[in-house]
């Protein structure tokens, strides 16, 4: 049978949309209902498991602290929901053909909390105290590259590179600070840590220490004043008294565990009260081997042990499902992952092969061996993350099925990060990494980063890859990035230098009396200002 | 005595000092660095950047120099500031946390005693009768359930299926604007949980303590004296032999006053209470050094001076012990 061109267009075109919805799993809402009109008042009320520490950004590095001031200050730029960078105080921006000089045009009339007005002022202090050397930031690396930062006016900033940069655009997504409040004074003991003042969609109002942190919605605030009118963060210690929390109504939005998700919270009466979301958490987990060991020098071997460890078994296991496997260092769904790469796949037929044809042949007790000695090796991973451990135990036994020993050692996370990461003292360890928004890998895997207490402890040189991240850093071309962190992923699939294992979903449940949240892949609080309960549905 | 006190007195420098550096010299043996903690694992901090920061708080010097600096300005009543990325003084850390802890710690203490040593009197009294075995099975309960399941059971049942009582925290949402009287019901509301049960595991040590000390006394000739005399049971009881076993409940009570400033890190991490505890823990987490040094140089002090008193008052107490005039 002969189909019309016209009609087999058609075909295709339906294979593709078929194929890219079930790529594309929208994110499971378990409940939904009828939206009011939008109406300002009422607060959301979260938990969180720290208290903040500094409520200047460049000054603190825990996530409460930087939750807190995500609302009160802005960047330059920011992410919006689909992760592209997008301007925030800067109306737009031009790169130079060279990719050397960025000037950002700032957004005009923005008013500081205190009313003063935001210009270009601020934007180069901020530059200046984050590259002051009597600043204790932690953040001061990226701007470091720059040249020279100037203000050609009020409203305009030019900034010059030493080199094309990539990542550089993106780090201008930090927060601006006042600067006619903070100019010729000491940051660190400024009234700001504890008070901060900003741009922000939401204006701090009150902290007390080790109880709440109080933010009211800012009715002067660029994009329009917030719906939602206060933003209250409790601090809730112990988890399973924030869960308990949840379930009594007291605060609004909690992240859940796998078991939570699926078994705790799978009644009605819960659902009707809370709605929940899952979308891929943007972290992964891993198995990383220290390439210096012998034993882990030879690629078939860690092929053969990826081949041994049944991910999805894992996953299972672990997160109840909730995840998907890793195989590269990125996001599924995201620009730079390349969906081309096939897992390396659970067959422990192939592992022993490989293994064999490495040089390791089965004992008579089934134990592998090579001149004499036995496989076996020191799984490390850190104390309090259960999820971890557990992983570890399940590759000690899919390990030990292809006669490699396992033994699995938790240590506690400042002693692991001491004793064995920065003395390159251990055989294999499961580790997670935070995936950024950037997919810049420089810092993780580049050859020129394995010195002491370098992110690289594992040793990873190959110099295709490295040529590959200083290429994809060196251009504003996404096109062409995108070109070099496929590759990369690629390579690394044939190296496996980490078993990748998974990327967990991240679970939030919300109380269901706030619509407009808009789940994508950076997750729900990216328009959180657009949030609102209907009148009728207000509680405090 | 006045010599006899300065002596002491005098002998608490060294001491604290000798303190003071093997604390000191422990808690720097501790692997990782607070610049560690803060910034280990992150991409974007190079090792300049945590040079940087290492020397802002001074830990590029070698450890003797380091101690020197922290107690030329201890000397000074000056505990220096936090090596946590807010960086406040850490005398204001902790006399934020003190005056929670310290109520807490003073109501619990007074209800243990309150309902411990009634307890203890009254079933040494009533011995091997119901009440005196029903009272051991309760106190035992409070002593070996886990303080922590306790907790979360309570907040789950007063809580989340009666809904009496909030779950967590001091105050309720909004409760700043209530007038004076709401307001202190609804912090009393908030600790009933936490000092309840601190109480609960607390009252079994001490009732024990109580009953034996009373059934000692008890056999005592002169509580046989005061019977024959045709005492009634009441005032042999309350008058004669309760003193008497009242002393080591005394003891137990100066042994509690350092305990005073320090809180439960489990009771206050589920209760969510902003309490010392807390306080002193994530401060070895993060291995803030002038926070963790601050609160021990102070518990230290406190337990020197308890010390002091105790001995003192036991010369007052008891002629036995006196010390020799001069």
């Amino acid at each position: 049978m002969r189909l019309a061109p016209v009609l087999r267009l058609i075909l295709a075109a339906l294979c593709l949309f078929i194929f890219s919805c079930s790529r594309e799993t929208p994110p499971v809402k378990s409940s939904a209902r009828s939206a009011g009109p939008p109406a300002s008042g009422d607060a959301l009320v979260i938990g969180t498991i720290g208290d903040a520490s500094n409520l200047i950004p460049i000054l603190a590095s825990d996530a409460a602290s930087h939750d807190i001031a995500g609302l009160v200050y802005n960047g330059l730029v920011k992410y919006d929901k689909n992760l592209n960078i997008v301007g925030d105080l800067a109306e737009s921006w031009d790169v130079s053909q060279d990719g050397l000089v960025i000037t950002f045009h700032l957004r005009k009339g923005v008013k500081w909390h205190d009313g003063e007005e935001f210009t270009s002022r601020d934007v180069i202090y901020t530059y200046r105290v984050t590259v002051d050397p009597n600043t204790p930031t932690a953040y001061a690396e990226d701007f470091k590259q720059v040249r020279n930062a100037e203000a050609l006016d009020s409203y305009t900033v030019r900034i010059t590179y030493d080199k094309p940069f990539a990542p550089a655009l993106a780090s201008w997504g930090m927060a601006v600070l006042p600067a006619h409040l903070l100019e010729g004074k000491d940051i660190t003991k400024s009234p700001l840590t504890r008070k901060p003042l900003g741009t922000g969609p939401y204006r701090f109002k009150e902290w007390l220490a080790g109880q709440k942190i109080i933010l009211e919605a800012n009715p002067e605030y660029f994009e329009g004043k917030p719906y939602v009118g206060r933003y209250v963060s409790r601090l809730i210690s112990d988890l399973s008294t924030m869960y308990l929390e949840l379930k009594a109504g007291a605060i609004d939005l909690m992240n859940l565990t796998p078991i939570q998700f699926q078994r705790q919270t799978a009644t009605p009466e819960f659902t009707t009260r809370y709605s929940k979301y899952r979308y891929p958490a943007s972290m992964y987990v891993y198995l990383g081997y220290n390439l210096r060991n012998p034993l882990f020098s030879d690629k078939r071997v860690r092929r053969a042990i990826t081949m041994a460890i049944n991910k999805e078994e894992i996953i299972h296991g672990v997160l109840l499902g909730m995840g998907q496997k890793a195989h590269g260092p990125y996001k599924p769904g995201t620009w730079a992952y390349n969906p081309g790469i096939k897992d390396v796949g659970y067959d422990p037929k192939v592992a022993r092969q490989l293994l064999a044809e490495a040089g390791w042949q089965p004992g008579p007790d089934g134990v592998l061996a090579k001149n004499g000695k036995p496989f076996q090796f020191t799984i490390l991973t850190n104390q309090g993350n259960d999820l971890r451990i557990k992983t570890a135990q399940i590759i000690q036994q899919r390990l030990r099925a292809v006669g490699i020993t396992v033994k699995i050692r938790v240590v506690e996370f400042a002693s692991l990060i001491s004793n064995f990461i920065d003395k390159r003292n251990f055989d294999a360890i499961i580790m997670g990494w935070t995936i950024s928004q950037d997919p810049d890998l420089f810092d993780v895997w580049h050859s020129s980063k394995t010195g002491p207490k370098e992110l690289n402890f594992i040793g990873y040189s190959n110099p295709e890859v490295d040529r590959l991240i200083e290429e994809g850093r060196g251009t504003f071309d996404q096109e062409k990035r995108r070109r070099c962190y496929w590759r990369i992923q690629e390579i690394m699939a044939a190296d496996q230098p980490y078993t990748f294992l998974y990327v967990p979903d991240a679970l939030p449940a919300v109380s269901a009396r706030f619509r407009g949240i808009e789940p994508a892949p950076a997750g729900i609080m990216h328009n959180f200002h657009k949030w609102y309960v209907p009148k009728m549905e207000q509680v405090y | 005595m006045l010599n006899y006190l300065l002596k002491r007195l005098i002998m608490m420098i060294p001491l604290l000092l000798g303190i003071t550096i093997i604390t000191f010299a422990v808690i720097h043996l501790a692997p990782g660095e607070p610049v560690e903690m803060q910034t280990a694992l992150s991409p974007k901090v190079t090792k300049e950047t945590r040079e940087r920061i290492r020397k802002f708080y001074g830990l590029d010097k070698p450890l003797h120099v380091q101690y020197v600096t922290w107690v030329t300005r201890l000397a000074k009543l000056d505990f220096g500031r936090s090596f946590a990325s807010d960086n406040r003084p850490v005398l204001d850390k902790i006399k934020e946390r003190i005056p929670v802890t310290l109520s807490l710690n003073i109501v619990a203490l007074i209800l243990e005693f309150g309902l411990a040593v009634p307890i203890g009197v009254l079933a040494a009294r009533y011995r091997d009768r119901l009440f005196d075995k029903g009272m051991t099975i309760f106190v035992f309960i409070g002593f070996s359930a886990p303080s922590f399941a306790l907790a979360i059971f309570g907040i789950y049942f007063f809580g989340v299926v009666l809904g009496w009582l909030p779950l967590s925290g001091l105050h309720s949402l909004g409760s700043e604007s209530l007038p004076l009287l709401a307001r202190l019901w609804d912090l009393a509301k908030h600790v009933i949980l936490p000092i309840g049960i601190v109480t609960f595991g607390a009252i079994a040590g001490l009732s024990r303590y109580m009953r034996s000390s009373m059934l000692e006394v008890l056999g005592q000739d002169y509580i046989v004296t005061a019977r024959a005399k045709g005492l009634s049971e009441r005032v042999v009881i309350y008058r004669h032999a309760l003193r008497n076993a009242l002393l080591p409940a005394i003891t137990l009570l100066g042994f509690s006053v350092p305990g005073l400033i320090g809180g439960s890190v489990i009771m206050e991490s589920i209760f969510s209470i902003p309490g010392m505890g807390k306080l002193f823990f994530d401060g070895v987490m993060m291995r803030d050094y002038p926070l963790i040094m601050g609160i021990l140089v102070i518990g230290a002090g406190l337990t020197l001076v308890g010390n002091l008193l105790a001995d003192l008052l036991y010369a007052v107490a008891d002629p036995r012990i006196r010390h020799g005039k001069g």
